[in-house]
Parts: C-alpha cells; structure tokens; sequence
C-alpha cells in the first residue's frame, strides 16, 4: 500500500473477543436457558488500508463480530477498539470514523429520492454544503447514480439501492469500511461494477475495508487477507494464496470425453475426483500453483480425444469445510 | 455551541424530511387529519355523554371537566405528535433498522424521538384546544399571574409526563417483544384517566396514575388548584402546584426504563 494512511497504525484490535447469547426457554418449558457461544475469544488486528474478507458458514460469528466493533452489542468477554476507539463508550465518535452496509438493512429513507437521503446523512455527519456536493458529486459519478437520484429509494432496483447503500456509508469519508454481504442477490454486473467502485475507492483513499461474504469473487477480487471464521473461533488468517495452499483450493477440470475411458488416476499433477457415464466425463482436481490447466488438458488428450472441457472454481463454502476439517 | 448546533441541524434534516414526505402524499395526509379530528370529537363524546346523565362527577361540572379534558387532551396530543411513534420500536428491532440508529453520531433515543413527525396528530389536538378555550372562558377563574402560571405550567408539565410515558413504554419494549398491549394500557390508559376527575377513580388507579404513571399532575390536580374544587379527600389544594416534580419523575423513570431497554438490547444484562 502506498497511502499515507497505511502505515502500522491499527484500525481494529481484538483481544479476546467473546459473545455468548443466552436464549429463552419456550415458556411453560423446565428446560434451561439455551447457550449460544457466537463469538469465541477472538483475537484480531487489521491494519490501516487492508482488505479483509471475513468468511465462515452461516452461524459462525461473522455478524455479531462486526455487531461488537462498532458498539451495536456489548462482548460477553475480552477488548476491542475500532479506530482507536471504544465502540460502546465512544459509539458516536466512532460513526463518524466508521462507514457501514448491512446487506439485508437499508439505511436510506424508503420514501424519498435517493438524493435527499444523501442529504440528510450529510447534515447528520456534519459536512458543510460544499463538502456534501463535492463528495456526493463523487460518489454518484463513481457509482454510476445519476439516473436515479431523483427516484424514491423503494423504487430503486436491488443493485441501484446497494450502489446507494455504499454511497451511503462512504458519504462521510469514513477510514473504515465495513460490508457485510455487501453482493447478496446482485447480478453479474452489479457485483463486477460494485467491485471496481471498492477497489478504486480503497486506491484513491486508502479506506480500510472489512467485508464479510458468501461470494468467493469478491473475496478474490477486493481482499488481500482472508480471515476464516468457525463457530466463533479464527480458523485461518492469510493471504488468499495462503489459504489456497492450505486447503489446497483446487481447480477441478472437467473433460468431456470421445470414448468411454477407464479412469485417468495418472496424469501428473492432478487427481482423479470421479468420473460419470461410463467415463465418458471424468473430472480432475489440480492445484493451479504447480501446474496449469493446459498441461492437464494436454496430458489428457495425449491419451484420448477431448470433446468439450470447463474449468471449476472452488466455492466459498467448499474452502470453508475445507479449512474446517483441516483444523479440526 | 457549534456542536450543538450541528446535531440541530441533523435533526431538522430528518424531521423536515417526514413533513416533506407527509405533504407529498396530499389526498392521504386529508384523510389522516379527517380521522385524527374524529378520534378527538369521540373522545371528547365519551365525556360529554356521561354529563347527560348527571350535573357532577367527582364533584365535577361539565363546564370544570372541559379543562381538564381540554389541558390533558393538548398536552397528550402535543406528546404523541413529538413521541407517539416511540412504539413503532419493536418493527424497528425486527427489522433491523434499530441497528442503523446505532451507526449514526447522535444518541439512540433523540433518533427515535425525530425518525418521526405525524403531523396529523395536530389535527386531534384541535379538539382539546377548543374544550379548553372554552373552558377558561365559562369557569370562574380568578385570573392574575398564578392562574396564568399554574395554567401554563400544567401544560408543559402535562406534556413532558406524556412524553416521558411514551419513551417509558418504548424502554419496556426491548424486554416485551409483542408486549405493545401492555405498555398501551398505561400509555392510552393514562391519557384516558388524565381526562377525568380523579376523584372517582378507585384507590388502586389513583395509586397508579397519581405516582407511579402520574397523569393526574397533568390536569386534574392543577385544575383542582386553580378552580379551589376540593380534590381527592385527605389531599391538599395546593398539590397542582406539584407537577413539575410529578413531571421530573417521569422523566427519570423514563430515563431509566429506556437505558435498560437498550442495555438489554445490546446484551449487557440488565
């Protein structure tokens, strides 16, 4: 990174970060409360100007996390400071630092064009009139909102009203930004056009990005560290390379081929995962950092003649279960 | 001082924002008025209907009953305007929308207090304002800067009780998920009481609303003072002149109520 703002300064610490909910037991019921334990003594540091992306399976603690760094719970147990800052005793300094989107929770105003709820956020983060203008003239050239910045936000489509959304917690130029699932729902496009605003607005202001995510695209494309997140615990923090070689995230190529062929166990570099109809389709696992997907495919027709082929990208919840297993 | 200035601003951004929203919505927004004034005109009925049956009530004539009726009606009208969508916060906790409040750089409460202004409400008040005015005109009030004095400070303390109710009943709701009906019973069931003698409420409710809820510092007892109509046997005349400590009450029951609520709601116990 080479902003002035990425130096070892760090926006968020986490010490041992732990929530435990406890819920009610059905009434009339003699069972004893229930425990959940969501957050499991966490410990955490993100640097400024980082790109993190936090993933886990649904239940895994992701939301509440980010719930308890910018003050909305309380922790059960340990320390955290946002932006150098306690999130509960300093809440309100603190969203003045901290830019967030919840992907299922709008904080636009339903009934007015999307301008005015720029409007009003600009007088309830305090910027002057010519700082509104400036960055919300930015921020609507960069997301592409100026056809619909007269249309009442129930109007807007799902990937205009999220375009709206970050627009709306960047308004204030805030030095951190939390997303979470920022990309749910979104078509191709969205997400692609999403992404580029993210990665632009992180180059331009060094805004420190924290999101958490379904989509292993974004994680590719906007994070430059993954944490994984298991039942409250960290189970993995790295690059994405990193993580690729620990769960050996693999590519798997898939071949269509011109006779039924007994399974191809030795071609080098790859495994076979399993073939179908008679072995007519096989499929070959490979890992793309010792070989490539044309030397596989080459190998293969070396031996019989390849119809159709296609490439398959590990899924986010495959590299989850992966890396859950592996430190298990 | 800027400071102070700035969240002003914040807030008469969002606040002229909903009247925005309201005006925008022209044939809506008339038949909102048209329905609030009705709620008024039967509630003042329910009053009047009583009166055709008997000439007191509570040693109370119509004509004494038209100030009470008319202070508490203004003063709850004026709190629901500024308050009453306090007990929409349970669609905000299921809808997630609570948690945006959170991200925002003013506190919680005054969020909540200006996400709304139902400026329909205006329109009930009408009712009270007109019982009122002709109330101090028929009643024998012995005007001078007491009368004035004690007027003007049962309605300002009759409004802050009403507000605080409504902010108290919002702080039960984080612990009462669906427990609107409960707090609604104290709420409307204040406003209701606050518009009648207390002098014939049962001990149990004169217990209830004269201290714990106390609505009847919002117009009765005032008005008791003021008119000289003996009050609630065993009590002394000049107790209207304590509304404004009934009033600091209430405010801190309701101060209370809501930290714990949103304690509560944060996970910190309590």
């Amino acid at each position: 990174m080479n902003d002035a703002r990425s130096s070892n300064e760090n926006v968020i610490v986490a010490e041992g970060l732990t929530r435990v909910f406890t819920g009610r037991p059905q009434r009339g019921s003699r069972l004893r409360r229930t425990r959940h334990v969501a957050v499991d003594h966490l410990d955490l540091t993100v640097r400024a100007g980082e790109s993190v992306g936090y993933i886990g399976a649904n239940r895994a603690g992701k939301s509440t996390t980010i719930k308890m760094l910018v003050g909305i719970l309380v922790p059960t147990d340990g320390r955290v400071t946002t932006a150098g800052l306690h999130p509960l005793r300093q809440r309100r300094a603190l969203a003045r630092r901290v830019g967030v989107v919840f992907g299922q929770r709008s904080q636009l105003w339903w009934d007015l064009p999307v301008r005015e709820s720029f409007t009003i956020l600009a007088a309830i983060h305090g910027l002057s009139a010519a700082q509104e203008r400036e960055r919300t003239a930015e921020l609507v050239e960069m997301l592409e909102m100026g056809e619909y910045l007269a249309t009442p936000v129930r109007q807007l489509s799902l990937g205009q009203r999220m375009r709206a959304e970050v627009a709306a917690a960047l308004l204030h130029r805030p030095e951190l930004l939390i997303l979470d699932e920022p990309t749910i729902g979104l078509d191709v496009l969205s997400k692609q056009r999403l992404r580029e605003f993210l990665v632009a607005q992180r180059r331009e202001h060094g805004t420190t990005l924290l999101l958490t995510t379904h989509d292993m695209g974004d994680v590719e494309r906007l994070c430059d560290r993954i944490l994984v997140v298991d039942h409250g615990r960290l189970a993995f923090d790295g690059t994405l390379d990193g993580l690729a070689r620990t769960v050996g995230a693999r590519r798997e190529l898939v071949v269509d081929l011109a006779v039924e062929t007994p399974d191809l166990l030795d071609v080098a570099g790859t495994e076979h995962v399993r073939s179908e109809s008679g072995g007519l389709r096989q499929r070959l696992a490979f890992d793309p950092q010792r070989t490539t997907a044309a030397r596989v495919l080459a190998a293969v027709s070396e031996r019989v003649e390849v119809l159709d082929l296609s490439i398959e990208e590990p899924d986010i919840e495959d590299v989850v279960r992966e890396i859950y297993r592996a430190t298990r | 001082m800027a400071e102070v200035r700035a969240q002003l601003r914040a807030y008469r951004a969002v606040l002229a924002s909903r009247a925005r929203s309201q005006a925008s919505y022209r044939a809506s927004f008339r038949m909102d008025l048209v329905g609030a004034l009705a709620i008024g005109v039967i509630e003042f009925t329910e009053v009047w209907v009583l009166y055709t049956a008997t000439d007191q009530i509570g040693g109370f004539t119509l004509t004494q009953v038209l100030l009470v009726f008319g202070l508490a009606d203004v003063a709850f009208c004026l709190a629901d305007l500024v308050a009453g969508h306090c007990d929409r916060l349970p669609v905000y906790v299921r809808a997630g929308t609570l948690d945006v409040f959170f991200l925002r750089p003013q506190p919680v409460l005054a969020q909540l207090v200006t996400s709304d202004l139902s400026l329909r409400r205006l329109a009930r008040s009408l009712v009270g304002v007109a019982a009122l005015t002709v109330g101090l005109v028929l009643n024998d009030i012995e005007w001078g800067v007491g009368a004035v004095g004690l007027l003007v400070l049962s309605l300002v303390c009759g409004f802050v009780i009403f507000t605080a109710q409504f902010v108290t009943a919002a702080g039960l709701q984080f612990f009462l998920i669906n427990g609107a009906e409960m707090t609604n019973a104290f709420v409307y069931g204040g406003r209701y009481a606050a518009t009648q003698p207390a002098t014939v409420w049962p001990r149990a409710l004169l217990v209830v609303f004269g201290t714990v809820f106390p609505v009847a510092f919002a117009a009765f007892l005032p008005v008791s003072t003021l008119l000289g109509v003996p009050g609630v046997s065993g009590l002394p005349t000049w107790l209207g002149w304590c509304a404004p400590v009934a009033a600091l009450w209430a405010v801190v029951v309701a101060g209370l109520c809501w930290r714990r609520g949103l304690r509560h709601y944060r996970g910190a116990g309590g």
